[in-house]
């Protein structure tokens, strides 16, 4: 039989239903909160009620004398076992960054600050007794608006500050005169202003860690419901001073992220430096209202865009200036995540210049930080809706303006004006397939009846032809933007003696489905059965090297190690078959996880054979290392870039401002695809939020820096009666920068359609002089945008 | 207080504050944690269970209140956990339509689902959106948990099993 005639259904390309399933849908599960250990000490902290004031006292005593209570500290107690929280992102040289401790000593700066910690027996002891810390506050002027934060003599977020400005952060490309002659010679120019609101992440299982000291050894084993536990290793280690070869970080079950847990926050670094303190394991677990003061929040941007055309609609350049609210400290990224967004506003359209500028505003507001898409949806909303702003202004269909200015599909490899080259893409393609499936000159037809016939209720279509970049990313390119690390993975490859592999990676899961997705890949890279594989993951001391899940970039940069990494053994492997064979390495052929001599097709052993023979050790070639084992570090030579075409069909009812949506396709191009079911539930996932920001969800505060969305009742997060079926379906244009030819999936919901939607409410109401609506597009603001249209007779251009 | 629980078809006699709530007694003493908290309004439904034959949210029951019932937990859902066959026909079919990704939410939602379709066997797309209001889900944009609730309910219907083989290619 030849190779191709024994060859076994791949399994990359198919859908495999996900070994992570079984125990998900039983409830066998260990999240954090989980985990229960002898002599635990519940950990709860009391937080600052006041966006700023001055701690002028602290009275633990009576909280001490509560039942079941082992210790109350507060900052001053504690200031001496750690040092400030880190951010690994220095945008600029000069930016300021405000020491951020785990608890407050002197001032408070936001609205769930820490000030004190109550360690109790049970969770309820140490809430009781928190109740009897008393904290006494000398309010002070919060900052809760970015704008008038700038001002001259403008009140500070922390006394101790001279501004709350903390860095400006240019892009001019490719000159600056360029950029001037860009505007100075346009026929066109249309510019807006933009609110990115913002938002609460909202993984379903709440933040919560546990720290305890393991035996004679000295080491701490942390588990925390974290996405990066390397990160957080070599973190925790720096803050608080404890060796890093003594700290074990264990993310076990982890129940979604999307950026909220991409971070190292101030209970990480409370229970590690209490259990060195006590010796004993200490636990927290966040509740959803304290979540929502506590951990990062995302967006938050003050977008001013122009784009400058000539007179037949041709780009010429684009101008961007944002306020991005940073709150009251940085956190592990919030300064890089508008940083991230400066590469995507040009988006897929060619022009002659581009000019950025981002300055981060401290405010008296939870730190934001990285949220599905981190800085990509908000660029890509920007230019997404200027480009339909700029089609109404030239009167001209919004999607022949995109396909306009679009890079076409033979003009890849194409480097883009704000650096990034962009090495494949097929926007012809995507658009042409969700065209077809969305009806688009049909539902254009509809649209119109509908005006004609003077119905308040109002149809609208919403366009985003949107890309990003992911698989974060090139080390050198992060270096270059001041990034405390680099953008590599890794992988292992151990081949066990009964034939069977584990594969670890350096990537974190928590709810993607690396485990279903990584044994696919190995499967058919060695040859033996999906089922035969397990992956490991989520622990430093089996996954020892790794960066972590965030930014799509598990599979591009973590699948490509394990391609890398079963290459290797493959090699090595292939060494000692030919031994046994007693045939030249070179006279060997590899398929389907068997090893035959070219020639004598009975001449064969496989992959199994192999294993067992480096575990007994009884005959081996002279000089051979015994083992089938492989480590492999790749990291990627640019980003990638996946891009798509999403369609919205809205209605709206003009007399209460209230949305529908009634249609949503999406056409995604994500490269290669390992498993088109995950990779559909990655797309559905990530819609439901992008849409949740532009219709649903919006943090806000009082004047006073309260969080008044704080709790789940104030703060809408849809349900599945507030969403419709989604429609979705692929283009496949392959990667070219890695071997499985992937693109990433996890953020591509998130960033195309809250454009696409907006887009489609705004289109629903031109007719009435609507030319913006402030997100969420909730029924107060639909309702505002037509009461200032009205006012302003049929609106502004 | 004293109170008498038979959870999952075992009886449990303890001791517990007036104020605990039943999610809380359950997780903390009885070791049940598959019954996972999501929030602290009871918006999310992680905590949904059946309690007496109807579902609820843990959270908003005192454990004192639910003396002398009968709960049922994701823990009772299977006839074992252990063999994908004896599943109930909701998990087989989360797992067939790929209705869950982290899976915090999913306990929670299979018996929300579970209660919709002891009251509408035959539920709409908009009847089980409407029917599974109440349950939060942050990774799945609801699309894909719509499919399986409604694959298990024709399962159901027809007395067949969700799927004949669990490696066979499913269209997606």
């Amino acid at each position: 039989m030849s190779a191709t005639e024994t060859q076994t259904t791949p399994n990359v390309g198919r859908t495999r239903l996900r070994k992570e399933d079984a125990r998900l849908v039983t409830g066998r599960t260990n999240w954090t909160d989980d985990i229960r250990m002898v002599g635990t000490l519940h950990m709860h902290v009391v937080r600052s009620p006041m966006a700023h004031a001055r701690i002028t006292s602290i009275d633990t005593s009576h909280a001490e004398q509560m039942p079941g209570v082992t210790g109350v500290y507060t900052g001053r107690d504690l200031e001496a076992e750690y040092g400030p929280l880190p951010c690994a992102w220095p945008v600029t040289e000069d930016m300021v960054n405000p020491a951020h401790l785990a608890l407050a000593t002197e001032e408070v700066a936001y609205v769930g600050d820490g000030v004190a910690v109550v360690l109790a027996r049970s969770k309820a002891e140490a809430v009781d007794a928190a109740e009897q810390v008393l904290v006494e506050y000398e309010p002070l002027t919060p900052v809760v608006d970015m704008r008038t934060a700038l001002d001259d003599g403008a009140a500070t977020v922390h006394s101790d500050l001279d501004s709350n400005r903390s860095y400006t952060w240019p892009l001019q490309s490719p000159s600056p005169e360029a950029c001037d002659e860009a505007f100075s010679g346009a026929a066109h120019v249309v510019t807006r202003e933009f609110i990115n609101q913002r938002l609460i992440p909202l993984a379903m299982e709440p933040r919560a860690v546990v720290v305890a000291p393991m035996g004679h050894t000295g080491e701490y084993t942390v588990w925390s419901a974290t996405q990066v536990p390397h990160i957080l290793r070599l973190m925790l280690a720096l803050t608080c001073s404890v060796p890093e070869q003594q700290l074990r970080v264990v993310a076990p079950d982890v129940g979604g992220g999307f950026g909220s847990k991409l971070n190292v926050y101030a209970e990480e670094v409370l229970a590690l430096v209490l259990a060195r303190k006590l010796g004993r394991p200490i636990k927290w677990t966040e509740t959803r209202s304290e979540g929502f003061q506590s951990t990062i929040h995302g967006r938050d941007q003050i977008q001013r865009i122009s784009l400058a055309m000539d007179e037949d609609g041709r780009f010429r350049g684009l101008k961007v200036e944002l306020l991005a609210d940073m709150g009251a400290y940085l956190q592990l990224v919030t300064p890089g995540v508008p940083i991230l967004g400066a590469f995507m506003y040009p988006a897929i359209y060619k022009m002659d210049a581009y000019d950025f500028s981002c300055t981060g505003v401290f405010t008296n507001k939870t730190p934001t930080d990285a949220y599905r898409g981190a800085g990509r949806p908000e660029a890509t909303y920007a230019i997404e809706r200027i480009v339909d702003e700029a089609a109404h202004e030239l009167g001209v269909d919004p999607m022949e303006l995109r396909e306009q200015n679009w890079i076409k599909h033979e003009e890849f490899p194409y480097d883009m004006i704000a650096g990034l080259t962009y090495d494949s893409g097929n926007y012809e393609a995507a658009t042409a397939k969700a065209v077809e499936m969305f009806d688009y000159e049909g539902k254009r037809g509809e649209q119109q009846s509908r005006r004609s016939s003077g119905d308040t209720k109002m149809l609208g279509i919403g366009i985003s032809t949107f890309t990003e970049m992911c698989g974060l990313a090139p080390s050198r390119v992060l270096g270059s933007l001041s990034y405390g690390a680099g953008g590599w993975e890794h992988a292992s490859v151990r081949m066990l003696p009964s034939g069977k592999a584990e594969v670890i990676t350096g990537t974190s899961p928590h709810g993607q489905g690396h485990l279903t997705a990584w044994s696919q890949i190995a499967s058919d890279a060695l040859g033996i059965p999906f089922e035969d594989i397990e992956v490991r993951f989520n622990d430093t001391s089996i996954a020892h090297k790794g960066l972590d899940t965030y930014g799509s970039r598990s599979l591009v940069v973590g699948g490509y190690a394990v391609v890398r990494a079963c290459e290797k053994v493959i090699d090595k492997a292939r060494q000692l078959a030919a031994h046994m064979l007693e045939a030249s390495e070179d006279d060997l052929e590899f398929a389907d996880g068997t090893f035959s001599v070219k020639g004598s097709p009975d001449a064969t052993t496989t992959i199994q054979d192999v294993a067992l023979a480096t575990f007994a050790g009884h005959d081996y070639p002279e000089g051979m290392e015994l083992g089938l084992d492989s480590d492999a570090t790749v990291d990627p030579e640019n980003f990638s870039y996946p891009h798509g075409t999403h369609l919205a069909f809205v209605e709206v009812d003009t007399e209460t401002g209230a949305v529908e949506l009634l249609d949503y396709v999406a056409v995604d191009d994500v490269g290669k695809v390992v498993n088109p079911q995950i990779v559909e539930g990655q797309v559905h996932g990530g819609l439901a939020q992008g849409i949740a920001q532009a219709l649903y969800e919006e943090v806000v505060y009082d004047d006073q820096g309260n969080l008044t969305t704080g709790t789940m009742v104030d703060y809408y997060a849809p349900s599945a009666a507030d969403l419709p079926a989604f429609r979705t379906d692929r283009t496949e244009t392959p990667a070219t920068t890695n071997p499985l030819g992937v693109k990433g999936v996890g953020e591509a919901g998130a960033i195309a359609s809250t454009p696409a939607i907006m887009n489609a409410v705004i289109d629903a109401l031109r007719p009435l002089g609507v030319n913006e609506v402030l997100m969420p597009a909730s029924p107060k603001n639909v309702w505002n945008a037509l009461q200032a249209a009205q006012s302003t007779d049929g609106g502004a251009a | 207080m004293k109170i008498s629980l038979n959870v999952d078809g075992t009886r449990y006699e303890d001791d517990v504050e007036p104020r605990t709530l039943l999610v809380t007694h359950l997780r903390e003493q009885l070791g049940m944690t598959g019954i996972n908290i999501g929030c602290d309004t009871s918006n999310c439904g992680a905590c949904t269970l059946h309690l007496d034959g109807d579902s609820v949210k843990s959270c908003t029951v005192l454990a004192v209140q639910a003396d002398g019932s009968d709960v049922t937990t994701i823990h009772g859902m299977s006839e074992d956990e252990n063999d994908m066959a004896r599943w109930h026909p909701l998990q087989q079919a989360f797992h067939a339509e790929h209705g869950l990704q982290c899976g915090y939410c999913t306990p929670g939602m299979i018996m929300a689902a579970a209660d919709l379709l002891k009251h509408n066997p035959d539920p709409t797309d908009v009847e089980v959106r409407e029917g599974i209001e109440g349950n939060l889900c942050r990774c799945t944009g609801y699309t894909n948990i719509v499919r399986a609730v409604q694959r298990a309910a024709k399962a159901m219907r027809d007395g067949t099993p969700v799927f004949a083989d669990e490696n066979a290619e499913v269209p997606a």
